[in-house]
């Protein structure tokens, strides 16, 4: 039926930085699920949530790991709420070459927060499980999904492959996949 | 591979500048268990008792406990042991904050200093990287000041940061070690860390700390964690609210403080103001309070915020934590916008708060009482609160009488004679106690008072209601759900305990009742001070999350240590004694074990030789106090028996002293 929209499930996390008391539970659990096998290592430089934290300036803000940009801003943001101002980047998501934050301690791989994507599933994620302050609250809500990717978009994505790992590779990837799909 | 633990401590030779990473031996942590049991160890094994607290032989160690690291909540503590210059003896002050997971992150269970730098410096910790660094540009700086001066120019800001101030450069004996939100400040650790002219340990760790079974372990996080909501949903009924939850006492969340100002002591621990409470100072307090609070924060992995910023009017930010909020307040007879306003120079100067405002209120009653006079205090203001600022000042930089009120009431009335001891009242082993006067006896807090060999009530205290609860269906309503106990024999103890009548204080619980009691409230503190727990998750609090039953799992699925309630029962018997037998060797007797003489009011001799003779057996332990030959074998501790009894201690009786120089004789050349 070519009417009906396709729907989808927006995740959200909702931060309440005046709530965050800035001790780090929710990086704690996040590494924990992250590790493999599960929760059996811990390391908070591994989190996909941070918590930038100056406490003499009144400053705490969760803050989640988002795409890797591949190359840093040419300009910066500041930002100045209530008196209050944030170090630059501060409210960035990126796993970016300009700072450490969100980047595997020894390879350097970039980190990103997949929402708990796990199995078996988690009913909320992890690091909202854990901020018993109630800082951080999951919602979950259903959008119509947007229409099938334009011709447009579908070729800038084939670009940017080709920038990063020239035509030949993608094109022998796109052979092997067309392959393998039709079996 | 080792689990929980990084199996690695940083051995520093301040003397030659040499940074040794060595790996320790997984036995001792299966006789020990890590943070205070292994740091006693080291220095059993390390500290001679002829060593002086400023000599460059005796260890400043930075312990990491067992399970710091771990997503264990609240399991953030450092201990931090030394031979203390004010007690003499064991100091093991513990620090919550972020310190210890960092510590861990960066691959290290301890950072072990020794010797003495020739200059100031500190000490960055970078997981494999380690540097003494110069800290000339760092003198005289506060300790918070300090901590965000480093960060700067290391470009760190993640670095967790423990630094002292003036008076642990100046070597005060009640000098503490701030480091976030939090300090280690009982006992004069700060003076060792700034006899070693070390201004700061710097730490940033990004690597992992494993655990032996991890879905299990993860499973008993999850249990505390929902035992903390439910705990923080259902209050305890009938007792004080800050009995009634978990945490370290919530001081920076209540206005009412009616029970402190109107039970504890103010001034020199002396007087106590029944009326003091009304209206009118509620709302000021109040006021002051909101204006001043700016956030309320925890430690590490820890949803309980027990802490807060706080930004006095025209001071620098600072955190306070627990009761430091009113001992400045109450030692001046003053109000709480001078006591968090005082509290600010305090952190920065870093001192204890429980020793300093009772010294400074022991100068004026001397000065009062015509002991100390005019000459001894040129230049000191008029008003009272003027006074306080002024005497902090001389005291963190020794200038004057504040070079003698450094030392502490005891070592200090001392030197000034003249019946100045009279004054020096409130000390338990040399050691300033929380102002609280009372009138009846209590036989499980006598005990703990006597023998609690962290010199600090709140540190041995606990799991036990402090006092019977009115009736009996209120008793049997909290016995209920208690779980938490040992042994259901605490259960009907608490059942029969009356306000009055045949079964009340101080004559029930009975001596062989208080024994068991006071062994399991300072069992669960000495778990916790192994693990890095925080008491106020444990030990502290009634009903907490943390007990005898759930421990014994975590260690096991935590570290991969086999382990039940008995063996842990052994092993934590092990170090406490430990703890005595190095106390012992430094000359401590039963002659010191004994609370301030004015405690309480009504006092009964027999009843409490009867208290001391019966524990001091239940424990092992001679009539001296001293762990006999047969415990400290079954503990596997021969040799502390070998070397004791080689030293001669089982035919001291403790009168001679062990050395001839107390620190307090030690002056700065
Ligand atoms: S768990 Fe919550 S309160 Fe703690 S740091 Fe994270 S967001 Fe802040
Ligand atoms: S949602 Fe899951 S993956 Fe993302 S930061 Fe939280 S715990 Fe980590
Ligand atoms: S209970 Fe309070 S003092 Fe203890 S770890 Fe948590 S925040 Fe810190």
């Amino acid at each position: 039926m070519p009417d009906e929209k396709k729907k989808k499930i927006v995740k959200t996390i909702k931060v309440d930085v005046d709530k965050c008391n800035g001790c780090r539970a929710c990086e704690v659990a996040c590494s924990a699920l992250h590790a493999a096998p599960p929760y059996s290592s811990n390391n908070p430089a591994r989190s996909r949530i941070r918590i930038i934290r100056e406490p003499l300036k009144d400053i705490y803000v969760p803050v989640y790991a988002g795409e890797q940009a591949k190359a840093e801003c040419l300009g910066r943001d500041k930002y100045v709420i209530d008196g209050k101002e944030y170090e630059e980047c501060a409210f960035c998501r990126a796993s970016c070459p300009s700072r450490d934050l969100f980047k595997e301690p020894d390879s350097g791989l970039p980190l990103k927060c997949d929402m708990c994507e796990c199995d078996p599933t988690l009913e909320k994620p992890l690091c909202v499980q854990w901020c018993l302050v109630n800082a951080l609250t999951y919602e979950e809500r259903e959008e119509e999904a947007e229409e099938e990717p334009r011709p447009e978009d579908v070729e800038v994505s084939v670009e940017a492959l080709v920038d990063k790992y020239g035509l030949e590779k993608v094109l022998d990837t796109m052979d092997r996949l067309s392959l393998s799909k039709k079996g | 591979m080792r689990y929980a633990e990084t199996g690695y401590n940083l051995e520093i030779d301040l003397t030659r500048g040499n940074i040794e990473r060595v790996e320790t031996d997984p036995r001792d942590t299966e006789l020990y268990l890590g943070g205070l049991g292994t740091n006693a160890k080291l220095i059993w094994d390390r500290v001679p008792p002829d060593v002086e607290p400023f000599s460059p032989d005796n260890l400043l160690i930075f312990g990491a406990g067992l399970l710091c690291g771990t997503p264990a909540t609240g399991c953030n503590r450092t201990i931090v042991s030394t031979i203390s210059p004010q007690t003499q003896l064991l100091a093991f002050s513990m620090m919550g904050g972020f310190f210890a997971p960092e510590l861990k992150y960066a691959g290290y269970d301890k950072v072990v200093l020794r010797g003495k730098s020739p200059e100031l410096v500190y000490i960055w910790i970078n997981n494999d990287k380690v540097e003494i660094r110069d800290a000339a540009h760092l003198a005289g700086k506060g300790a918070v000041e300090t901590a965000e001066l480093i960060r700067q120019e290391l470009k760190e800001p993640k670095a967790q940061v423990a630094a002292i101030g003036l008076a642990g450069e100046n070597r005060v004996f009640f000098a503490s070690i701030e480091q976030g939100r939090s300090s280690a400040s009982r006992g004069g650790i700060g003076a060792v860390m700034g006899d070693k002219k070390v201004k700061a340990i710097v730490v940033r760790g990004t690597r992992d700390i494993n655990v032996s079974r991890p879905a299990e372990y993860m499973q008993l996080c999850n249990e505390v964690l929902q035992y903390i909501k439910f705990r923080n949903e259902n209050p305890i009924p009938g007792v004080m609210p800050i009995l009634a939850g978990l945490g370290s006492p919530q001081e920076m969340k209540v206005h009412d403080e009616k029970w402190h100002t109107e039970n504890f002591m103010w001034g020199n621990s002396r007087l106590r103001r029944k009326d003091f409470w009304n209206e009118e100072i509620a709302q000021a307090w109040a006021e002051t309070l909101d204006s001043m609070r700016r956030r309320l924060i925890s430690c590490y992995n820890c949803p309980m915020t027990c802490g807060a910023t706080i930004a006095p009017p025209g001071r620098s930010v600072y955190m306070m934590k627990c009761f430091s909020k009113l001992t400045y307040t109450m030692a001046a007879m003053s109000d709480l916008e001078f006591g968090l306003g005082i509290a600010q120079s305090a952190t920065e100067y870093g001192v204890d708060g429980f020793s300093a405002p009772q010294v400074m209120a022991f100068a004026l009653e001397l000065y009062e009482a015509g002991i100390l006079t005019d000459q001894d205090f040129p230049g000191m203001p008029a008003d009272n609160e003027g006074r306080f600022y002024w005497l902090l000042d001389r005291i963190v930089r020794r200038e004057g009488i504040g070079d003698l009120l450094a030392n502490g009431t005891y070592w200090a009335a001392k030197e000034i004679g003249q019946g100045a001891e009279a004054y020096a009242h409130n000390t338990i082993k040399k050691h300033e106690q929380l102002p609280l006067k009372l009138s009846m006896l209590n036989p499980i807090y006598f005990l703990m008072y006597s023998t609690g060999e962290k010199i600090n009530i709140t540190q041995i205290e606990g799991q036990f209601p402090q006092a019977p609860f009115p009736t009996r269906a209120e008793r049997e309503t909290f016995v209920k759900d208690w779980f938490q106990v040992p042994d259901d024999k605490f259960k009907q103890y608490f059942l029969d305990w009356e306000p009055r009548g045949e079964k009340s204080m101080p004559f029930y619980p009975t001596v062989q009742m208080c024994c068991d009691i006071v062994d399991w409230q300072e069992k669960m503190h000495y778990i916790d001070d192994a693990l890095g727990m925080c008491a106020g998750l444990s030990s502290f609090p009634l009903k907490p999350p943390y007990h005898i039953h759930n421990y014994p799992k975590f260690i096991s699925a935590g570290a991969g240590i086999a382990m039940d309630e008995e063996k842990l029962t052994q092993a934590v018997k092990r170090y406490r004694t430990l703890v005595r037998a190095i106390n012992i060797r430094r000359g401590m007797r039963r002659k010191d074990e004994k609370p301030p003489a004015d405690h309480w009011k009504k006092r009964f001799p027999e009843l409490e030789k009867d208290l001391l003779d019966t524990y001091y057996r239940f424990k092992g332990w001679n009539d001296e106090g001293i762990p006999t030959e047969e415990s400290l074998r079954e503990l596997g501790l021969e040799y502390v028996f070998t070397d004791l009894e080689k030293r001669g201690v089982y035919a001291d009786s403790g009168d001679t002293p062990p050395q001839g120089t107390g620190a307090q004789n030690e002056k700065e050349v």
